[in-house]
């Protein structure tokens, strides 16, 4: 099991190395190939070539690649200075550089606007997680019924309608014509909690509708093929309660694909919810990179890409883990 | 007149059945009726099992034979009423099961016998264990759902069982998931589990059929230890004649959803009348004869249980079939009740027996 557990972290540290080199080189790329130089991107319109030339050796950007890449990783680990003669400036650990077009350092936004994306990830998790297992429980249950048709409805409806269009017609409908819940700004959960849920509740909606349809049609898939296995048979042979066969032994099987997926879509979610945010207007990393896009900000879409990349691979790790527990078989191979 | 009628039957069963159905006069432990189950799927309706009869005492055993298909399985899972929740199932008939009928019993009953009263053995029991729990939680629960005891009596009762069934260290091997286990050894402990609550009547579904050769013979030889030890009526489900002539008292042959031979294990392999137990018969290998110079395969493929031959079921393989103007292809041949040895086909007895003894058994 430790060597398992060991065997994973070295392939999810490795994995992120690989993926922060990927990103690196592509960002690195970008400006090259479009021909702008990432030092009059500080710079700004009004510079003289001079300036131009000190703050891209400032900030490395005349050292090849692999150099700049290694000193991107190491001000990740241990910080950075950016040094052109008496003028040091000290980027502190993780170290993800500047913003193109504010000069703020990027790993200050980031934290940020984590609390944000974390309140709507965890929030709509939880939902997504409850409502679309019992969903999918309860429509394979009752196969062929108007019930397991309607949710089916539910879900197809829930994995094609885009964000923008539920989540508009939501806000439309329960905040500006209902009046529900309260519109205006993000209130941060230790402020005003109440304001926070009010707040949050429908974009947590809005986007667990989305992954609730992909659950309900995954356990209810599940479902119906494990009711079908001999264990369950067997299981009612000892003189089992229906629940107890059901809610045990049918469940444990479910909740393995569950676990994986789970892990997975939460990691990604955390990473931002662009559309979402988008449309809710919540300050959260999704916001940070849709606005940065815009702004041909690279830095900040690199650090966003590796922070999301981050919680993915995490996320993975976790998974695996996780699997190990639920599945005594990948414990002992 | 319904009261009659189960009066005469019981009575006419009592008389004329095999040796499984005990002393006369009194109902026998299973005594099983006209029973009859049916699936509606969408490409029609699938008479699994079609009007079964036969009767049980405690302590011995029966074998209930066929092809794969032939309503065998459905038969166990129906005493057990384990057909239920398949969807659009009909039952009729009576299951009686020491004095009770499972079949007007409601399900919240026969759910408490289960596990209890009457325990099944599956085929394969890699797929029939959880592969998530442990061997010996699995024994636990079976164990705890029928006995009010703490899980550390349980446990022990677990291990008591793993060791009687034959498993090594059995308080060590008792946390070992069933991927652990071989094949033979999962074998024994879903017997273990069967019989962790002494259950009365013990049905096994193809028990060895999932084994390999030697490890068939050691799990036959326990479950007829494990039968004289408990006095345990038991059903032996297979396709293997070499399985029912080691164990069974009275053998049941199947085809179609019918029965179509019911007898002692003895009358049916000295004296089978049924074209179709001949066929089983000429297909068995044999080791205690000469080697034959091939096995007689049955020609065709067991039937669709949608879209049965009509007449006798099995006369598009039957060699016999047409002899001397007999109206196979268009009557349903019935089981003769009254005899001691049951036989559905329409060739007369003493023809059967003469074609057996000049035609068949010279050759098997």
């Amino acid at each position: 099991m430790i060597r398992y557990i060991i065997r994973r972290l070295i392939i999810s540290v490795l994995l992120l190395i690989v993926v922060s080199a990927v990103t690196f080189g592509v960002f690195f790329l970008i400006p090259k190939l479009s021909g702008t130089d990432p030092a009059r991107m500080y710079a700004g319109k009004i510079a003289d070539p001079a300036a131009v030339k000190a703050i891209g050796v400032k900030l490395g950007f005349d050292k090849p690649i692999y150099e700049q890449y290694g000193l991107f990783m190491k001000g990740i680990v241990v910080g950075r200075d950016y040094n052109a003669g008496p003028d040091v400036d000290h980027c502190p650990a993780p170290c993800f550089g500047y913003s193109f077009k504010t000069d703020q350092a990027v790993w200050p936004l980031l934290l940020n606007r984590l609390p944000v994306t974390a309140s709507l990830a965890v929030g709509a998790a939880v939902i997504w997680l409850i409502c679309g297992t019992l969903a999918g429980v309860i429509s394979a249950l009752r196969r062929g019924s108007i019930l397991d048709r309607s949710v089916m409805v539910v879900a197809l409806a829930g994995v094609s309608l885009p964000i923008y269009f539920t989540g508009l017609i939501a806000q439309l409908v329960f905040v500006h014509q209902l009046h529900w819940f309260p519109g205006g700004a993000y209130v941060p959960l230790l402020q005003d909690p109440g304001g926070w849920a009010g707040k949050l509740f429908l974009a947590w909606v809005t986007l667990a509708l989305l992954y609730a349809a992909t659950y309900a049609r995954l356990t209810r898939a599940t479902m119906l093929e494990t009711v079908g296995e001999d264990y369950i048979r067997t299981a009612r042979a000892k003189g089992l309660r229906e629940r107890v066969v059901i809610g045990k032994h049918a469940m444990r099987s479910v909740l393995t694909p569950l676990v994986t997926i789970f892990g997975l879509d939460l990691g990604g979610a955390l990473g931002g919810a662009i559309l979402t945010e988008s449309v809710f207007s919540l300050p959260g990393l999704g916001k940070l990179s849709i606005d940065a896009v815009g702004q041909k900000d690279l830095p900040i879409i690199l650090g966003v890409t590796l922070f999301a990349a981050f919680f993915i691979v995490v996320a993975n790790f976790l998974v695996d883990l996780l699997y190990a527990v639920i599945d005594p078989r990948v414990r002992l191979s | 007149m319904t009261e009659r009628v189960k009066g005469m039957s019981t009575e006419l069963l009592a008389e004329t059945s095999p040796a499984g159905a005990g002393s006369p006069g009194a109902q026998p432990f299973l005594d099983v009726r006209d029973l009859r189950i049916s699936f509606g799927t969408d490409d029609g309706l699938v008479k699994a099992v079609d009007g079964v009869t036969f009767a049980l005492a405690r302590g011995k055993t029966l074998g209930i034979v066929g092809e794969s298909g032939s309503g065998k399985s459905v038969t166990s899972l129906g005493i057990l009423g384990l057909h239920r929740g398949r969807g659009n199932t009909h039952v009729s008939g009576e299951v009686w099961l020491d004095g009770e009928d499972l079949i007007s019993a409601t399900p919240e009953h026969v759910r408490e016998l289960r596990g209890k009263k009457m325990a099944m053995i599956f085929q394969d029991p890699l797929t029939a264990m959880h592969p998530y729990y442990t061997i010996g939680a699995q024994i636990i629960e079976a164990y705890r759902i029928h006995h009010k005891v703490n899980k550390s009596v349980a446990r022990q009762r677990a291990i008591e069982m793993l060791d009687r069934v034959g498993i090594p260290q059995a308080s060590k091997r008792v946390d070992d998931y069933p991927h652990q286990f071989s094949g033979g050894m999962r074998q024994r402990a879903m017997i273990a589990m069967a019989l962790v609550n002494n259950p009365e009547l013990l049905i096994a579904d193809e028990p060895t059929t999932a084994l390999d050769v030697t490890v068939q013979a050691q799990i036959l030889d326990l479950i007829r230890d494990l039968q004289e030890e408990f006095g345990s009526a038991v059903i032996i489900i297979t396709h293997d004649l070499g399985v029912v002539a080691e164990l069974a008292d009275d053998i049941l042959v199947m085809y179609g959803g019918k029965c179509v031979e019911y007898g002692s294990a003895e009358e049916i392999f000295r004296r089978p009348e049924h074209p179709y137990a001949w066929g089983l018969l000429g297909s068995m290998p044999r080791l205690d004869q000469e080697v034959r110079e091939r096995l007689t395969p049955i020609p065709g493929t067991p039937p669709s249980l949608i879209n049965l031959p009509s007449g006798c079921a099995f006369h598009p393989r039957c060699q016999q079939v047409g002899r001397d103007g007999i109206p196979c292809k268009t009557e349903i041949p019935t089981l003769d009740l009254g005899a001691r040895h049951g036989v559905a086909c329409h060739i007369a007895p003493d023809a059967r027996r003469r074609i057996f003894a000049e035609e068949i058994a010279p050759n098997l």
